[in-house]
């Protein structure tokens, strides 16, 4: 379409010059460069305020204005800190607390600001001054030294021809990093086996299902049709790794008709009068999947939209996720909880390498 | 007699001291240059010139946020607890009051609201490091698309790059630090990432978290990441960015007077340090007014983290969402099991995508000078539409980064346009992999039609606005010639002909050299050359005066 709208042979010969390629090769990309002639710097143009002693006044009183005026607002800042305090708790002071100081701090900033720039625009001497530039590169003598340098220590020190003190001394400097390396392996901890950690969960056979936070157990009673629980095994809140095991137990308990529950074989003792338990913990990368939509059945994570399907056992039918939700086993015991028949059979939440 | 000696020494130093007019300055001035010789310093840089150009500003606005974020991060430490050690809130909020959180949730939340002004310090820092990450991309766009990484920038690219990505990591890992729930959300999110990853996952969530996640460890070591070895490594690779800055001399813009081996400009004393140093108060004026009138990061209203509890809508700091939106952008059920080990392609296809692309982004430059073969030095800044090639590639990056950006809001997307959230995912995803090749094809038509309009204007000028009515009765626009200044603006560039494949010294075309043919003509095919005095006194003597070429061409206007 536009190719080379001006004819390539006079324009390579008069002034374009071939660039030199990679080394070893003759071929040159060539290069296409005007020959109209650079004219030079335009003749200096004179502001307002160098041809009107008015508004050169002007400039100035408004330049010492805006300091002052930062000045202002420094003393204003300072105020407003000792004006509104926030010690009662009160929301609203802290927001004019926030709002005050930052207010104050802006206006000193802003008088800085403007009145030094308005001073270097307006004011001082602005005839652009040329610098010449130098190639980056050393002089061919400085680099010529510098390789004089290098030989000369090379003699002095034998490193190029003493070659067995030379490896060694490479081999000895790629080693000694090596205990520093290791001595990270104390960020991970030492007697657990990851695996075996995330394979588990706090899940046993007869804990029972209890409300999240509060702990509260849970009868089948209590669950309606269309209703949604978030769930914690019994005892979650006594322990110490509290967070940890909770980043595997949540559970998501809800209840369906039992007919609209597509039950595959081997599992048909999992579900309690279409009472159904989910791990909350998305198998993608490990958010809650906190939204059930109640007519749809369908249970929504909120960080990347993986949706599952709670009438065909959890499985994935929109985003990023591929396995569905691990299903818990529950059952009822004799005083009508709502109990765990036993951990997931998998592991539950993100996938990982060693998972089976 | 040594002590002669010295003693004479002694009385030639002071000899030089009045030249320079007394007063307190010039004796304070003595006693320190007289210690370390500083006037070399002044004498070196005090008159260095820097050329102007707005766009020249935005490497400014990052270095000047980024003295923000340390100021404003300096106060915050003073009262920020690094600990996940669990804790009753008992500060001024009340509706977290008896909460269960760390005891670095609860050092935030007492900086919020028992500091006078330490929320106003927070949102400081915290709207400082957005606009910190901002002003460094669009520098980088500017440095791309003006071509100031070539010879002899490019390492100074790699370096800009180092401290982009070093940017984003002191981003995540700042954000990580208050634990409350949305950071948890991310951390967890980042955990579920590693463990996606074959062979080292598993292994490296553990030694990153210290055990399960979340652990007590995360806070901690974030901290020593976020205040002291990411910042360390941040301000020796800007000291070495600004070092090199000074060694080139600043790149300028094409204009008259301006050639490759000069600077024309304004010296640093005294135009640019009021300059420069006034931008930087503005910078901090408008990040200061942000912060007073923008609540960022209400921690308080997310509470503390929780694995279980999430909201709907979560969104992570901007310049975050690109990878989120990776993850978002993958299509279903590409996880597989495979000899024995998970295969998680949902995480590893956008990790790869994510890498790859800043990868990219590191090695242009020398992939842009291997294709060329131009070892010369350039100063002279490219006008984006001079380097069509390399704009419709920066065009097409742009739109992808834009496509896995907006992938990261799809359910806001989809809740506020009231859209299904599957349409607006595959809406995004034939964008992300389309829409850069669109990109790329109007870039580059659009670029060379600008390098048209520029030629069209140097040979017969520009539209005056003049109708002039001649006497047989038609119509003309009068068209008035550039002047010379004007005209070197639109001239001095330089297009490079395609590589021709010739055989080496050795009588052979190498597979490298085949591929550089083609990429030399991928890139350098399409070419508007710069107007030549021939031309240009061809077409002068053509109309003789601009007018006249223009009546000649100008048709359809009887």
């Amino acid at each position: 379409m536009a190719h080379d709208e001006v004819s390539g042979h006079d324009t390579a010969a008069s002034d374009s010059s071939a660039v030199e390629t990679t080394r070893g090769t003759t071929a040159g990309t060539t290069v296409i460069a005007s020959d109209v002639v650079n004219p030079g710097e335009p003749p200096h143009r004179k502001r307002v305020t160098d041809v009107d002693p008015k508004a050169n006044k002007t400039a100035q009183r408004s330049v010492y204005t805006l300091f002052y005026l930062s000045i202002a607002g420094s003393v204003f800042a300072v105020a407003a800190y000792m004006a509104f305090p926030i010690e009662d708790g009160d929301p609203t002071a802290l927001r004019l607390n926030t709002l005050f100081i930052g207010i104050g701090i802006a206006l000193a900033l802003f008088g800085i600001g403007l009145a030094a720039v308005h001073w270097g625009k307006a004011l001082m001497y602005d005839k652009e001054g040329i610098d010449e530039r130098h190639p980056v590169r050393g002089t061919d003598a400085t680099r010529e030294r510098a390789v004089e340098i290098f030989e000369q220590a090379d003699k002095e020190s034998g490193f190029g021809r003493r070659t067995l003190i030379r490896n060694s001394l490479i081999g000895a400097l790629v080693a000694f990093p090596l205990p520093g390396l290791v001595l990270f392996r104390g960020l991970g901890p030492q007697n657990e086996d990851p695996v075996e950690l995330l394979s588990h969960t706090m899940w046993q056979k007869g804990s029972r299902l209890t409300l999240d936070p509060t702990g509260i157990p849970v009868k089948a009673a209590d669950i309606t049709i269309g209703s949604v629980f978030h769930i914690i095994p019994e005892g979650l809140n006594e322990r110490e790794d509290r967070l940890e095991q909770k980043a595997k137990a949540a559970v998501l308990l809800m209840r369906l008709n039992p007919d609209d529950l597509n039950i595959s074989p081997g599992r048909e003792g999992w579900s309690y009068d279409g009472i159904v338990a989910y791990s909350k913990i998305c198998t993608h990368v490990g958010c809650p999947v906190a939204l059930y939509e109640q007519q749809t059945h369908h249970l929504l994570c909120p960080c990347h939209q993986s949706t599952f399907d709670v009438v065909n056992e959890c499985e994935v039918i929109f985003g990023p996720a591929k396995r569905p939700l691990p299903q818990l086993p529950i059952e009822v015991d004799s005083e009508g909880y709502l109990v765990a028949k036993s951990d997931f059979n998998e592991p539950v939440g993100p996938s990982f390498w060693e998972r089976p | 007699m040594t002590s002669t000696i010295e003693r004479a020494d002694a009385h030639e130093a002071p000899v030089s001291k009045p030249a320079k007019g007394g007063g307190f300055t010039g004796a304070a001035a003595n006693y320190i240059d007289e210690r370390t010789s500083i006037s070399g310093v002044v004498k070196e840089f005090g008159r260095k010139i820097f050329p102007d150009h707005w766009s020249f500003m935005l490497g400014e606005v990052a270095l000047y946020s980024f003295v923000v974020i340390i100021l404003s991060g300096t106060f915050l430490t003073f009262f920020f607890q690094a600990s996940m050690v669990e804790t009753h809130y008992d500060g001024s909020f009340v509706p977290l009051k008896g909460v269960e959180m760390s005891a670095a949730m609860e050092s935030a939340l007492h900086i919020s609201f028992d500091v006078r002004g330490g929320l106003l310090v927070r949102q400081i820092h915290h709207w400082a490091a957005l606009l910190f990450i901002a002003a460094i991309g669009l520098h980088m766009l500017r440095v791309f698309f003006t071509g100031a990484f070539r010879k002899p920038r490019e390492l100074n690219w790699v370096i800009g790059f180092l401290l982009f990505v070093l940017a984003m990591a002191e981003g995540f890992t700042g954000y990580s630090l208050p634990d409350d729930l949305l950071s948890g959300n991310g951390l967890r999110i980042i955990d579920g990432l590693i463990k996606g990853l074959p062979f080292i996952g598993t292994w490296t969530s553990f030694l990153l978290f210290g055990g399960e996640f979340p652990g007590t460890d995360i806070v901690g070591r974030f901290y020593t990441l976020h205040i002291l070895l990411l910042p360390a490594i941040l301000v020796a690779f800007l000291a070495l960015h600004l070092v090199f800055v000074v060694v080139h001399k600043h790149t300028q813009f094409a204009g008259p007077g301006r050639t490759e081996k000069n600077v024309i400009g304004y010296p640093i004393l005294p135009v640019y340090a009021a300059k420069a140093g006034g931008f930087f108060f503005l910078v901090f004026g408008v990040i200061a007014l942000m912060a007073a009138f923008f609540t960022i990061n209400p921690i308080w209203n997310y509470g503390p983290y929780d694995p279980s509890p999430v909201s709907a809508g979560t969104q992570p700091d901007w310049y975050i969402g690109f990878a989120d939106g990776a993850l978002r952008l993958i299509p279903p059920g590409l996880e597989f099991v495979w000899l024995g080990h998970t295969w998680s392609f949902n995480i590893i296809i956008p990790v790869i995508a994510l890498v790859g692309l800043l990868a990219l982004v590191a090695i242009y430059p020398f992939v842009e000078s291997w294709v060329s073969g131009d070892k010369r030095e350039h100063h002279i800044l490219d006008r984006p539409r001079n380097a069509p090639t390399r704009t419709a590639i920066g065009a097409a990056g742009v739109t992808f980064y834009a496509g896995l950006w907006a992938a990261a809001s799809s359910d806001l997307m989809a809740t506020h346009f009231q859209l299904s959230i599957e349409g607006v995912i595959h809406v995004i995803q034939a964008w992300t992999v389309l829409g850069p090749f669109l990109a790329y094809f109007v870039t580059k038509r659009v670029c060379i039609a600008l390098m048209k309009k520029d030629r069209e204007i140097v040979l017969h000028g520009f539209e005056s606005g003049r109708i002039v009515r001649l006497p047989g009765g038609e119509y003309i626009e009068v068209h008035e010639q550039v002047d010379d200044y004007e005209r070197w603006k639109l001239v001095d560039y330089e297009v490079y002909e395609p590589l021709m494949l010739r055989p080496n010294s050795k009588g052979k075309i190498t597979g490298a050299q085949r591929l550089r043919s083609r990429m030399s003509k991928w890139f350098f095919e399409d070419r508007i050359a710069p107007v030549r005095t021939q031309e240009l006194e061809a077409s002068h003597a053509h109309g003789h005066d601009g007018t006249h070429g223009e009546i000649e061409k100008g048709p359809g206007l009887v």
